[in-house]
């Protein structure tokens, strides 16, 4: 079988290709990328005026099974992924059971093998049950293929723990994702500290809760060589640690997420918990500070965090609605708009944030558009603009912060392993 | 101007012109309650629920004389906070209310922004009677009442809230409502009970409770909650009093005609001595009084919107 994308912008960092040419696919690998193919192929997609990148690696997502297929499965979760441009993806290890065991993960596997329609990489987690105390068994969790490590949702508040943790997980050569929280510093709060909670009358989370976190964090990875990856960073702060250390020479990476690049504290006013999220969304300056550091490099990612919840537990008192929003379906668009639309990253830029970087980081052979690699490749229509509406979105649930909004660049088609497993429709 | 909106969240959303005019049909509506027979018919034929989340006596009593004083049918509703988490949510008892042809729903919750979120999914009015620290819309309003009839206007007054600024609905309504008609406020209170950022909302704040005093035409002192979990690290009672409580010695540097405010329920010797909660400033019976005119001007108006 050979499917040949004829004429489109072909985007790879990791070939540093910006280039107008075809891009030949033999079954599931690359065979051939370069100018005016001569070849007989079963399907051609004419990408004239499109763009062809590496299917996104999105290595923040939270696919609820197992434990709460009633928010999301990992079929609904990849199905939702693709729709997105997102190939590959990692699992968050907070479901129930967490993925604390060996056996808890072989069994995810299964359930990804079945019903996945995308990579499914998995998270494993770093205390047993999350819950700060007890590390779980690294080597186990990767012997059944975890990739990586995190307690995501909390942070391990003791420091010799932490540190034991990295340590145990550079012997075993897994990557640890850290969600900094200090929660005694946090406490019950829900939206951004500031203006925004005094005037809704709401208990603040404060940046502190958050950048001290992180400065321990990399101060711990450094004691010992080992390597960190920064979760979900929202303010200031947070970033100028991260360039402080990377100018240092620490091993540590960084991601974001569209909102917090994209949304100001003040979308919340309305109490709207669409807008609540885990950290909060911050001030003006935060978001310029963000999106500096994906200008500069000091955020190598960005990532979805996409946390779907049943309208349920959204749609009451603010205090008491989860915290977390979807974003498989928009991180490319936001970031597209955001990013590239006003300059601030050129096409090879924003494929290394979305593509490159978090598979390097990760450590998994996708987001190239290599010869003989699997064949994840996303074109998209970069002029094309759309509304983000509710009965848009594949995922079972639909708390998304951008209802409403107006976006640029939509998904045409994803290619995973050589078969194009999603083709956009006019109704979109 | 008419009256164009069917609840009343906040006054931070109100503009100049519509807290005015509310306080003007407050006006005329005050009349009512010195009658032999307190009654007009403006809300026959209607029904105000009171759906009260917290235990409330006088805001709920207060509402209910205005509803009934307006010729409404009044319905109360109690529920225990806690039974929220296994009962129906917010959403669908407001939906029950509303399929009961209710016309207005005057809400306290503990939650900050519940009859936001309540507002959002009925047809029928939405009256904030309280939500969590975020706003008293109809206790603002009345303190601004009783101040205009005390002195005539607000506009340039200098008004200073006294108390736990950073967990008081009563507070950030006061701000919201008096800067925009425009009074100068003042918030003083021990630095943790500060919440952060409140000078962007158009207010100055100040520790020193004596130097307040000296400049202020009217001071509103706020109950101190000692029974909440918020203020569990907080200081000593008797400790609060003498650093802020307001005190006969403290209002003879004041202006002799100082106006004394209290949302109530107070607590004598903690936030106020008694001489100066019973004595000539105080105003704290009347602002119960101006509460029922207010509050049926509020249930007028929405019910005329919708």
């Amino acid at each position: 079988m050979k499917l040949l994308i004829r004429n489109g912008r072909v985007i790879d960092p990791a070939n540093n290709l910006d280039a107008i040419c075809d891009v030949l696919i033999e079954n599931t690998k690359i065979l051939q990328i370069s100018q005016d193919i001569q070849t007989e192929a079963d399907t051609i997609i004419d990408a004239s005026e499109k763009i062809v990148l590496p299917g996104l690696v999105d290595m923040h997502v939270h696919l609820r099974e197992p434990g709460r297929e009633d928010k999301e499965t990992v079929l609904t979760g990849t199905n939702a992924a693709i729709r997105g441009g997102v190939t590959s993806l990692l699992a968050m290890p907070n479901t129930n059971p967490a993925m604390d065991l060996g056996e808890n993960i072989k069994l995810f596997k299964e359930i990804i093998y079945k019903t996945a329609c995308a990579n499914v990489f998995v998270c494993g987690a770093l205390t047993m049950g999350r819950l700060g105390k007890e590390l779980a068994d690294f080597a186990k969790l990767k012997k059944e293929g975890a990739i990586a490590l995190s307690d995501d949702g909390a942070s391990i508040d003791n420091d010799r723990l932490m540190l034991e943790a990295l340590k145990q997980a550079k012997k075993q050569n897994l990557l640890v994702i850290s969600h900094c929280e200090d929660k005694m510093l946090s406490l019950k709060g829900v939206v951004n500290l500031g203006l925004t909670s005094t005037r809704m009358g709401l208990a603040g989370i404060s940046k502190e809760s958050e950048y001290k976190r992180v400065a321990r964090d990399i101060r711990l990875a450094q004691k010992i060589g080992a390597v960190i990856h920064i979760a979900h960073i929202s303010c200031k702060e947070s970033v100028e640690i991260i360039a402080q250390a990377k100018k240092k020479g620490v091993k540590v990476t960084a991601e974001t997420c569209p909102h917090y690049f994209f949304l100001t504290e003040e979308e919340v006013l309305g109490f709207d918990t669409n807008f609540k999220m885990n950290p909060p969304l911050r001030a003006k300056e935060d978001v310029l500070a963000i999106r500096q550091g994906l200008c500069d490099g000091t955020i190598d990612v960005i990532a979805s965090d996409h946390a779907p919840h049943t309208e349920n537990e959204k749609e009451i008192e603010f205090d008491r609605a989860e915290f977390g929003v979807i974003g498989l379906q928009t991180e490319l668009a936001v970031s597209i708009a955001e990013l590239v639309k006003t300059g601030l990253l050129d096409w090879l830029g924003l494929a290394k944030k979305l593509c490159l970087n978090p598979a390097k980081i990760l450590g998994v052979n996708k987001g190239a558009l290599t010869l003989r690699r699997d064949a994840d490749i996303t074109i998209i229509d970069p002029q094309k603009e759309w509304l983000v509406k509710k009965e848009d979105f594949v995922s079972k649930s639909k708390n998304s912060a951008f209802l409403g909004k107006k976006l640029t660049g939509i998904v045409e088609y994803a290619i995973f392993n050589g078969k194009i497993s999603y083709k956009r429709t006019n109704s979109l | 101007m008419t009256w164009q909106r069917k609840d009343l969240l906040g006054l931070e959303e109100l503009g100049k012109e519509e807290i005015g005019l509310i306080l003007d049909t407050a006006e005329s509506f005050k009349e009512v309650s010195s009658r032999e027979i307190k009654k007009v018919p403006s809300l026959r034929g209607k029904t105000v629920v009171n759906l009260f989340y917290e235990p409330s006596t006088r805001t709920r009593v207060s509402f209910e004389v205005a509803a009934k004083r307006l010729s409404a049918d009044v319905i109360n509703i109690a529920t225990e906070a806690s039974s929220v988490k296994k009962g129906e949510t917010l959403i669908d008892t407001g939906l029950n209310i509303q399929a009961l042809k209710a016309d207005i729903i005057v809400m306290r919750h503990n939650y900050s922004g519940a009859p936001v979120l309540l507002a959002r999914h009925l047809n029928i009015s939405v009256v904030n009677a309280g939500d969590g620290w975020h706003e008293h819309p109809t206790q603002a309003l009345l303190d601004i009442f009783t101040l205009k009839e005390k002195l005539g206007r607000i506009e340039g007054l200098n008004v200073a809230i006294i108390g736990d600024i950073a967990h008081s609905r009563v507070a950030r309504s006061n701000i919201w409502g008096l800067t925009k008609l425009g009074a100068k406020v003042v918030v003083c209170a021990p630095k943790m009970l500060i919440p952060p950022a409140i000078e962007q909302m158009g207010v100055k704040v100040l520790g020193d409770i004596d130097e307040v005093l000296r400049n202020a035409d009217a001071v509103n002192v706020l109950r101190m909650q000692f029974e909440r979990d918020e203020l569990a690290a907080f200081p000593e009672q008797l400790e609060y009093f003498k650093n802020f409580g307001i005190t006969k010695e403290r209002l003879q540097k004041a202006k002799k005609d100082i106006i004394v405010m209290h949302p109530g329920p107070i607590n004598r010797g903690i936030e106020i001595s008694s001489e100066v909660a019973d004595g000539l400033n105080s105003v704290i019976l009347e602002q119960v009084t101006n509460g029922i005119a207010v509050r049926m001007a509020v249930l007028f108006l929405v019910a005329q919107a919708q």
